[in-house]
């Protein structure tokens, strides 16, 4: 199968990447490099017209909406950071599947004053409180939230979780469940309206692939 | 900061020669391109008071207007962040036509807030309005003029996107949304974020066939989408198919008239179409993320100032559109200029002034200075022969 136009697709080293590449291979792409091995940053494959860019999840969105990539694999997390200012966001990939959730120290129970949050996702976590109509202070981390509430820096976290166990060796609970967070195929407005075709074709075989696995 | 007072604020830009002169060229183009369609030249205020920027428009604005206390009235200001609503003002209050009135203009505006990566916060917005008609004939005029502008503009590859705010709104007319549930749905649509749509509809009373016809929406675009949404939306309000009859009609005349236009029908695209109403339309191309102009109708505008008329229109930020479509870099001759002497005498003034009337750029020869950022100097020799340029 031939690609009709030039297509970039943006990912995200590790689980990401990992768990996209049976999906692209179910549509008839495959890298010729091996990211984890390899120190390029733009990945040819066996299409000469499709490339991968292997860019860090926080920034997926922004070079697809951008235009600097026409489609890219980002979490759902991901994206309400950004806020998907025009971005398509047509497919969940039901990839790298977790929740996010609001944790703390095991047995912690609120006191007076105000809730002091840590985390990475501010956005999500800021409307979530105030969608429960809780005045917090949320304090921006860019990792190891588990740290936080162990030495005082807030009383909760809301992180993303898996298995529960990095919680666990920390001593922290998880207390409320926010959303669950899978990753989404996004595309770029203009790559929908110029490239429609070869668009629509990849769109329609990851939902295929996607549809099959859990069926 | 006393040493970086040269810094502009973020996302402010300007224009420099020589790309400043081929920016300026167009600009005169183009409006006298409006002008040979017959559309007038109207210049809107750069700020005015802040309910009228944004009583017509919307809230989607707001947050985009910078805002200022006008110590007179001790009312606030907004700096306009899009001109269409002004224009509209002026035909609804000051013109007040009866028949209809086709309005162009072109100005900075100022956003308060970058609206993507790179973009720019004080865009150069030229655009065309068209008022007092409600067939689609005049949507089609204006369509015309868009995909002439873009032209006369130098870009060639464009798409061009067709849309019918109608067909979602008919979607959810008769279904009594709360505004909440109403907004949710707009912006799911237009994320085309089928998984929230999904999750949406399920929290929302309405039966399985429309349920289904939403979630289908956003999938009806390309070559497949008319015969799609015969199929899919067969059962739908006849708001519905008015909108879908109205947007096929259009894009027949547009494909009569462009027959090399490549021309793309998206029947859910709402994105960036705040006060639309009814046929819009954006024009894209692959070296850009975003639309590179926008238009529609916008018929309820005009209300908000005491007179409702129908209204379509579109508009562009020239300076983005031109450094897309290549005319900013396009290489120029080089300019060339003529160096008088400095002097009293009569008969040099009236060389130099001759010269001039010629079309001839003649620069002063100030006394000491040097002249650096022109190759080609011609001087300006007084000789037996009278003055002469060597």
């Amino acid at each position: 199968m031939a690609f009709e136009h030039p297509i970039t697709i943006a990912l995200s080293k590790g689980r990401i990447f990992k768990d996209s590449m049976p999906l692209l291979g179910y549509a008839g792409i495959e890298p010729l490099d091996d990211p984890e091995t390899s120190r390029k940053l733009i990945l040819d494959t066996n299409h000469p017209n499709v490339r991968l860019l292997i860019i860090r999840a926080t920034d997926v969105p922004t070079y697809v909406q951008w235009g600097a990539a026409d489609m890219g694999v980002a979490g759902k997390d991901v994206l309400l950071e950004h806020g998907g200012e025009g971005i398509y966001e047509p497919l969940d990939l039901r990839i790298a599947r977790c929740r996010m959730m609001v944790a703390g120290p095991l047995g912690w129970q609120p006191g007076g004053g105000r809730l002091r949050v840590a985390t990475k996702y501010v956005n999500s976590a800021r409307t979530y409180y105030a969608g429960l109509g809780r005045q917090v202070d949320i304090i921006k981390l860019y990792g190891s939230m588990e740290l936080a509430p162990l030495v005082g820096l807030s009383d909760l976290i809301v992180d993303l979780v898996e298995s529960g166990n990095t919680l666990k060796a920390n001593h922290l609970e998880p207390r409320e469940h926010i959303m669950d967070i899978s990753s989404r195929l996004i595309v770029n407005r203009a790559a929908w309206k110029t490239k429609h075709k070869t668009v629509m074709r990849i769109i329609e075989q990851l939902r295929e692939v996607v549809e099959a696995e859990n069926a | 900061m006393k040493n970086k007072r040269w810094l502009l604020p973020e996302g402010i830009d300007e224009v420099l020669p020589p790309v400043s002169g081929r920016l300026e060229q167009v600009r005169r183009e183009l409006l006298d391109m409006f002008c040979s369609w017959g559309y007038q030249l109207v210049i809107p205020p750069f700020v005015e008071y802040l309910d009228a920027l944004l009583v017509g428009a919307g809230g989607d604005l707001d947050s985009q207007t910078l805002k200022l206390v006008d110590q007179a009235s001790g009312r606030l200001l907004g700096v306009r962040t899009d001109m269409t609503p002004q224009v509209a003002r002026i035909d609804a209050h000051q013109l007040r036509l009866a028949g209809p009135a086709r309005l162009c203009y072109l100005g900075t505006v100022l956003r308060a807030q970058q609206n993507s990566f790179g973009s720019s916060r004080s865009p150069l917005q030229i655009g065309a309005e068209l008022y007092g008609h409600s067939g689609m004939e005049s949507d089609i005029e204006i369509i015309s003029l868009a995909i002439d502008t873009l032209r006369a503009s130098g870009l060639q590859d464009f798409s061009f996107d067709l849309s019918h705010v109608g067909i979602f709104a008919g979607l959810i007319a008769d279904l009594e949304l709360a505004d909440d549930s109403r907004l949710a749905l707009f912006n799911a649509v237009q994320r085309k974020s089928i998984p929230a749509l999904k999750a949406l509809l399920g929290q929302i009373d309405m039966d399985a066939s429309r349920r289904e016809m939403l979630l289908r929406l956003p999938e009806l675009n390309g070559e497949d989408a008319f015969s799609d949404a015969d199929r899919l939306l067969a059962g739908a309000p006849d708001g519905v198919h008015r909108a879908i009859a109205y947007l096929r009609r259009v894009a027949d005349s547009v494909r009569a008239r462009f027959p090399h236009l490549e021309l793309h029908v998206d029947l859910a695209e709402l994105r960036g179409y705040n006060y639309h109403t009814g046929i819009v339309f954006a024009a894209f191309t692959p070296r850009s993320g975003e639309e590179v102009a926008r238009g529609g109708r916008y018929d309820a505008v005009g209300a908000a100032f005491g007179r409702s008329r129908p209204a379509t229109g579109f508009s562009a930020d020239l300076k983005n559109l031109l450094s897309i479509s290549g005319r900013l870099r396009e290489p120029t001759e080089p300019e060339r200029v003529i160096l008088a002497p400095w002097g009293d005498d009569a008969t040099l003034l009236a060389a130099v002034a001759a010269l001039r009337a010629d079309g001839h750029r003649v620069l002063w020869d100030l006394p000491g200075a040097s002249i650096d950022q022109y190759q080609h100097i011609q001087h300006l020799v007084n000789t037996p022969d009278g003055w002469q340029v060597q």
